[in-house]
């Protein structure tokens, strides 16, 4: 198990290595002298050579890099050019909203798509199995912006029962947090909710087709029990893993959600910052993204290690 | 032995053609019709929109469907229908280019990658890692950030971002392929390893790209729309099918029909795509009959 894990990680830092080239490599898609990019419409030539020093652009391409690494690796992600904060602390800040958000958006998606895929497969070429894949096909067919908007439109604009957007902290009221979150979360999820039920679907009709499911029913067990205990328990795994990794996805995601519903998250942080030129959030934000995404890449591994007895053995 | 031989390759070429074995699939039928649909609308817009997509009439300004407008009006009097048709050019310009940039890319570098082995494998399958180690959307997003908004900065950002599953895929057909005796028999022959990749090893390999490159227009269509709706894709006033979504959800209340079609159009797209990748997977699989 440890020389697994350790293994694991080990394989995992030159990934991470190379995230950060491709993170710092994207301030040279700018096109022309950086500087003149970030120092806007006015050229102020004071300014331009205060970037040039502040960023280190004066300095050969390898060194800025190793002076950025260095300065990441010391939690200094930069500063904001429009915000005037570190950007650590603005993704510290925001990243709450969005796990929030995600976490509810993947509750969502199990409690609906495993469900779903398992009747989808035990009721396979039913009508309930086709009704399941057009759920699931419109779920990756449509746009989540949308899907928002459709949403407003029927629950805030029409019946009056949801906020449209904004936001509250569960520390000031757990019941408007909620009424605000639950349509973010339910838009978000609808991609995930999709996979899920495809997966479980795939899984379930494979496990199903398997002797031992076969000796479970000629042993006489009712179906629900063969479903549920023996073929629903391996089936599941894969699913458990695509889980972790679909946390990531939904970090993704979260973008256009947090744009439509206007949730101060993470998603809202790198529009923002697009728009303001901050190229540093928009760095920051990528790197975290990107690290958080190796390491549910990680749990999804490790999960998939527990879960799995096979492995083990 | 003999028997078995014969018999399997009787079953080959009692086998069906790709096209026959994707026509039975009604899903795929069905997706490319509307594909084809949509790809005439595009060409012939010109003649089919029934208005300039950017001419203003502040006299007709959020008008709702009517004889006059099919679809209505957007906030300063531009026929929606037109640009819905007109939009349909960057959604699918922007699918179809961005995918190219990611298969031109992308096959070759996994040809190398596969073909090389060794440290040019390591190397570049790290690499591709770290691209995939970045979300789609967001990697997309910062690419078209950085390089500028326009359509063809977020063709070139969804193409680079979408290029590291290509590598990824065509490494692994390659890595499969290059173990079978027709490859090893061209190469005793003492063919160069060029015209192996690109002769032998290349046409072996080409379903299941042309299936990822199916479901990979989808992605990217949506990842256009995406990209626009910020903002970051097609600028005004020329019309895109997400940037025209941009707009709409500012008049949700008041003109709800701006965004209806828009969003109908991005959804029956990627969805025909999608059942076009699924009809044309199973029909390029050996195992389906």
């Amino acid at each position: 198990m440890l020389t697994f894990i350790v293994r694991r990680i080990l394989i995992s830092i030159p990934t991470i290595v190379f995230v950060s080239i491709v993170v710092f490599g994207l301030q040279l898609l700018l096109p022309g002298d950086p500087a003149l990019a970030l120092a806007g419409e006015e050229r102020d030539p004071q300014l331009i050579a205060e970037l040039r020093r502040l960023y280190n652009l004066d300095q050969p391409i390898w060194r800025q890099y190793l002076i950025w690494v260095g300065n990441v690796l010391q939690g200094n992600l930069g500063e904001s050019i429009r915000l005037k904060m570190p950007v650590g602390d603005l993704v510290a800040a925001k990243l709450p909203v969005t796990m929030q958000l995600a976490s509810m958006a993947i509750l969502i998606a199990v409690c609906v798509g495993i469900p779903m895929g398992i009747v989808s497969a035990v009721k396979k070429e039913t009508y309930l199995d086709y009704g399941a894949n057009v759920v699931a096909l419109s779920g990756i067919s449509v746009p989540s912006f949308w899907l928002g908007i459709m949403m407003i439109m029927l629950f805030s604009v029409h019946l009056g029962w949801l906020p449209a957007s904004g936001f509250v902290k569960p520390s000031e009221s757990l019941s408007q947090n909620l009424k605000t979150m639950i349509m973010p979360a339910f838009v978000l999820s609808s991609v995930t909710t999709a996979i899920f039920m495809r997966h479980t679907r795939s899984a379930m009709l494979a496990v199903l087709r398997s002797d031992y499911v076969r000796t479970a029913r000629a042993k006489g067990l009712r179906e629900p029990r063969v479903v549920f205990r023996h073929a629903l328990r391996n089936a599941i795994i894969p699913v458990v893993t695509l889980g972790a990794i679909q946390l990531g996805e939904l970090m993704s995601g979260a973008v256009l959600t947090e744009q439509i519903f206007t949730i101060p998250g993470f998603g809202k942080l790198i529009v923002d910052a697009v728009f303001n030129r901050d190229y540093a959030v928009v760095q920051g934000v990528v790197l975290c993204t990107a690290t958080g995404f190796i390491f549910l890449n990680l749990c999804a591994d490790l999960i998939y290690f527990m879960v799995n007895p096979r492995m083990r053995g | 032995m003999v028997a078995v031989t014969t018999t399997a390759t009787e079953d080959v070429l009692r086998r069906p053609s790709v096209f026959r074995r994707l026509m039975r699939r009604k899903g795929a039928v069905v997706g490319l019709c509307v594909v084809s649909i949509f790809v005439v609308i595009a060409i012939l817009a010109p003649w089919l929109a029934p208005y300039d997509p950017i001419a203003t009439n502040f006299l007709q300004v959020r008008k709702p469907p009517s004889a006059q407008h099919w679809m209505g009006t957007d906030e300063i009097g531009r026929d929606l229908m037109s640009r819905l048709i007109y939009g349909a050019r960057a959604s699918l310009q922007a699918g179809v280019i961005s995918v190219m940039i990611a298969v031109c890319f992308g096959v070759p570098l996994g040809l190398l990658s596969g073909y090389c082995k060794g440290w040019v494998d390591s190397l570049m399958m790290r690499i591709v890692d770290a691209f995939l180690a970045c979300p789609f959307l967001i990697l997309a997003i910062a690419m078209a950030a950085f390089l500028g908004p326009s359509l063809t900065n977020a063709m070139i950002a969804i193409g680079l971002t979408a290029m590291p599953i290509f590598v990824r895929l065509v490494r692994g057909q390659v890595l499969a392929v290059t173990v079978e005796d027709y490859v090893e028999a061209a190469r005793a022959l003492g063919n160069p390893h060029v015209r192996i990749a690109v002769r032998h090893v290349l046409p072996n390999i080409v379903a299941p790209v042309l299936v990822h490159s199916t479901l990979a227009i989808a992605q990217a269509t949506l990842a256009e729309a995406a990209l626009s709706f910020l903002g970051l894709g097609q600028q005004p006033p020329e019309p895109s099918w997400g940037s025209m979504l941009n707009v709409a959800r500012q008049f949700i209340s008041q003109a709800p029909w701006m965004s209806w079609w828009p969003g109908l159009a991005i959804a029956t797209v990627v969805l025909a795509f999608n059942l076009l990748g699924d009809g044309l997977r199973d029909a390029l699989d050996p195992k389906e009959t």
